[in-house]
């Protein structure tokens, strides 16, 4: 998809305005994803451990990850599978179609994948002739609606219930127009008996991995619909999508990061399906596909394993730093402009398309922390946001405005005499002005915080002022 | 896709600063593997007697959506079963994996029950299968695929019926993956497919409300059953 990630400040505005998207946004705070994980985190007394023993596991693969995917090679083709390493999008996108033409696919089934996003491959596919068809639910929405997802987890997150039933409306052509679309169980049935026959009729079905194994040569999907493991067994081919920091030593290492996924994303204790794959159907197994293909995207993370942007090759993808983002929450995901919202988003963002597309995205931020403080793999992302600024920085990307801005006040900090001069003049002019109400509604250069909040009118002197008079009055 | 493969071990290894691992690390790594050091795991899990195994499972089971009936031999599974289905407002009528196991029970004596021995089709409502290992830290349900217990049977109907016998309780994930390795090396490999199963399909992705039956059964019902008798495994 177009990023329009330098467009963040509109594209912000745009969320704050919309009443619906607000609403959403509210359901999840309130309710949703964050309420889940504190109370089920506050079960499990190992979450702590857990948190760090993830992150060893993460930074023990990335730092053996040559071994470990050769050895993930192996064993994918010793199970009767088929590896295909991929550099760019562009050479993910043209495995993807040659095992389709190979196998004479005309549909395509797909449980969510975010590599599928990062490549964009349902455009792709349309453009060669072939049907993607989304399976999970909010994957299927948002395609119905031709929109990027706005969540890792949940991407229709941004919607509420009416606007769903609209959207079927306009989709399902054939059913009884005063049809019942009030509730989440309705809309949720329509999409069932929607789909099912085209999981039926796929040719191919293709999925992401949460985990690949490199001891046995698995990929690991977690899900809750079941949608991801029909896509995976009833089609005769099965493509796995997976970007190369996917890999995991063993299944033990992968049970330990299994016990973070869910809590960290849906506050569950486990997601209703985890479903480990090697290789395709057996002899004598009467189900499952034939062909097991996995696709090994690197774009570009082979350049991150060194450097300060390592620990986010650490990601599982839990969407927890965007349930926790003050940001995320008034804004929501679409305001980020690309694949990957949220603070994790901010991070990946620059480093996937570019820190001159992406530079506004690192500036998304407070820095408030609650991101690296519920982080399953403990990813620095304050330090990672504020790298991305100091390259912005450096690159010149920022407005002039905010450069000059920046510079000047710079120049006055470096002269503390100066410094306090100015300070002293500003309060007492400041205090002066302000002495009737005690605040202002509105100050020149500063309508960015003036626009939504009234600003306290100082005391009248610096607190340099006063602590000089103090430290007077004492000596005296 | 080989000069990719190349060009991407190249970047790795340039990133990573050496070129392939030492002999002795690779070792170490090898060592690291096959040492499968005891995780970290839950301690609300691990070190309960039999009786508190079994109910930690039946309880995370029941927290997770499914319904769990404790039956105390193998011979009361075709009355549960019935009784089950007629509870629901549900046919009689099943598609049961094609296990020598689950032949062993008394089905003719419900002679009502309707059961069809096989893979699911699309028109299927109801599956039997048995399962592989039960997982009591999280009340999930270990299903290998294999000749006599096809993955279909678990995602397809709307209803799934699953036999869990006593000892077939674990504790943890990776002692049910245990297991798993030991049945594989017996058998000369890893089945193409394990589900892990938490409770009946469900979805909150419309304003963050759960609502089951997504894609998978609408409905998981767990038949406990305590004794094998004088079953040999």
């Amino acid at each position: 998809m177009q990023p329009t990630s330098h467009a963040f400040a509109e594209n912000a505005r745009a969320g704050l305005a919309d009443a619906h998207l607000q609403q959403a946004l509210d359901l999840m705070t309130r309710q949703g994803f964050p309420a889940r994980r504190r109370a089920v985190v506050a079960k499990l007394p190992e979450f702590e451990a857990l948190r760090d023993l993830g992150r060893e596991i993460k930074d023990h693969t990335l730092a053996h990850l040559d071994f470990y995917l050769e050895l993930y090679e192996r064993n994918v083709l010793a199970a009767g599978g088929e590896v295909h390493w991929a550099r760019t999008p562009e050479e993910a996108r043209a495995a993807v179609l040659k095992i389709c033409r190979a196998s004479a696919a005309r549909t395509v089934a797909k449980g969510k994948s975010m590599i599928a996003e990062e490549i964009g491959l349902n455009d792709f596919l349309e453009r060669h002739g072939l049907t993607p068809v989304e399976t999970d639910l909010g994957e299927y929405i948002i395609q119905l609606r031709r929109e990027p997802p706005s969540h890792l987890i949940a991407p229709a997150m941004h919607l509420v219930k009416q606007q769903v039933a609209q959207t079927f409306r306009n989709a399902h052509r054939g059913l009884p127009p005063n049809r019942g679309l009030e509730e989440p169980r309705q809309l949720c049935d329509e999409a069932r008996a929607m789909l099912r026959p085209r999981f039926l009729a796929a040719d191919i079905g293709i999925t992401g991995a949460n985990f690949l194994v490199a001891d046995t040569g698995s990929s690991i999907i977690v899900t809750n619909e079941g949608n991801g493991d029909l896509t995976q067994t009833l089609p005769r081919v099965h493509i796995v999508l997976a970007s190369l920091e996917k890999l995991v030593p063993t299944f033990e290492d992968a049970a330990i990061l299994l016990r973070l996924l869910a809590r960290s994303a849906t506050g569950q204790e486990f997601s209703s399906y985890t479903t480990v794959s090697t290789g395709p159907r057996r002899a004598g197994d009467l189900d499952g596909p034939e062909a097991y293909h996995v696709i090994l995207l690197d774009n570009g993370r082979s350049d991150f394993l060194s450097g300060e942007l390592r620990d986010m090759l650490r990601c599982i993808r839990c969407g927890a730093c965007m349930n926790h983002c003050p940001v995320y929450a008034a804004v929501g995901g679409h305001a980020y402009g690309w694949v990957y919202p949220g603070p994790i988003g901010a991070v990946l963002t620059p480093s996937l398309i570019g820190i001159e597309e992406a530079a506004a995205l690192p500036n998304a931020s407070t820095l408030c922390g609650r991101c690296e403080s519920v982080c399953p793999v403990k990813i620095p992302l304050p330090k990672m946001l504020r790298y991305w600024r100091e390259r912005e920085f450096a690159k010149r990307l920022e407005p002039v405005r905010w450069r000059l801005g920046l510079s000047l006040w710079a120049w006055v900090a470096q002269r503390p005499r100066l410094y306090h001069r100015l300070t002293e003049i500003v309060s007492r002019v400041l205090g002066w002005a302000g002495r009737a109400r005690g605040r202002f509604r509105s100050l020149p250069f500063a309508a960015g915080w003036t626009g939504v909040r009234d600003m306290p009118a100082p005391e009248g002197h610096s607190f340099h002022h006063l602590w000089a008079q103090r430290r007077r009055l004492a000596g005296r | 896709m080989d000069e990719a493969r190349a060009r991407i071990l190249a970047g790795i290894r340039r990133s990573l600063g050496r070129d392939g691992l030492a002999p002795a690390d690779e070792a170490a790594l090898r060592s690291r593997m096959a040492s499968r050091s005891t995780n970290l795991v839950p301690a609300r899990a691990v070190q309960l007697d039999r009786a508190a195994r079994l109910a930690l499972f039946a309880k995370m089971a029941e927290e997770a959506d499914a319904t769990v009936s404790r039956l105390a031999v193998p011979q009361a599974v075709p009355g549960a079963v019935a009784g089950y289905l007629s509870d629901q407002n549900l046919p009689a009528r099943l598609v049961m994996a094609p296990d020598p196991e689950l032949d062993r029970i008394p089905w003719q004596e419900w002679p009502l029950l309707q059961i069809r021995r096989g893979r699911a089709e699309a028109d299927d409502l109801i599956s039997l299968t048995p399962c592989f290992a039960a997982i009591a830290e999280t009340g999930t349900l270990m299903l290998r695929s294999g000749p006599h217990t096809p993955t279909t049977l678990n995602f397809l109907p709307d209803t799934h019926i699953v036999l869990v016998y006593a000892d077939q309780i674990v504790a943890t994930y990776e002692e049910g993956w245990v297991r798993l390795r030991q049945a594989a090396n017996a058998a000369g490999g890893l089945p193409r497919t394990v589900n892990f199963v938490t409770g009946p399909s469900r979805t909150g992705d419309i304003e963050q409300r759960i609502v089951l039956g997504a894609h998978g059964p609408r409905r998981l019902h767990i038949l406990l059953v305590e004794n094998r008798q004088s079953d040999e495994r």
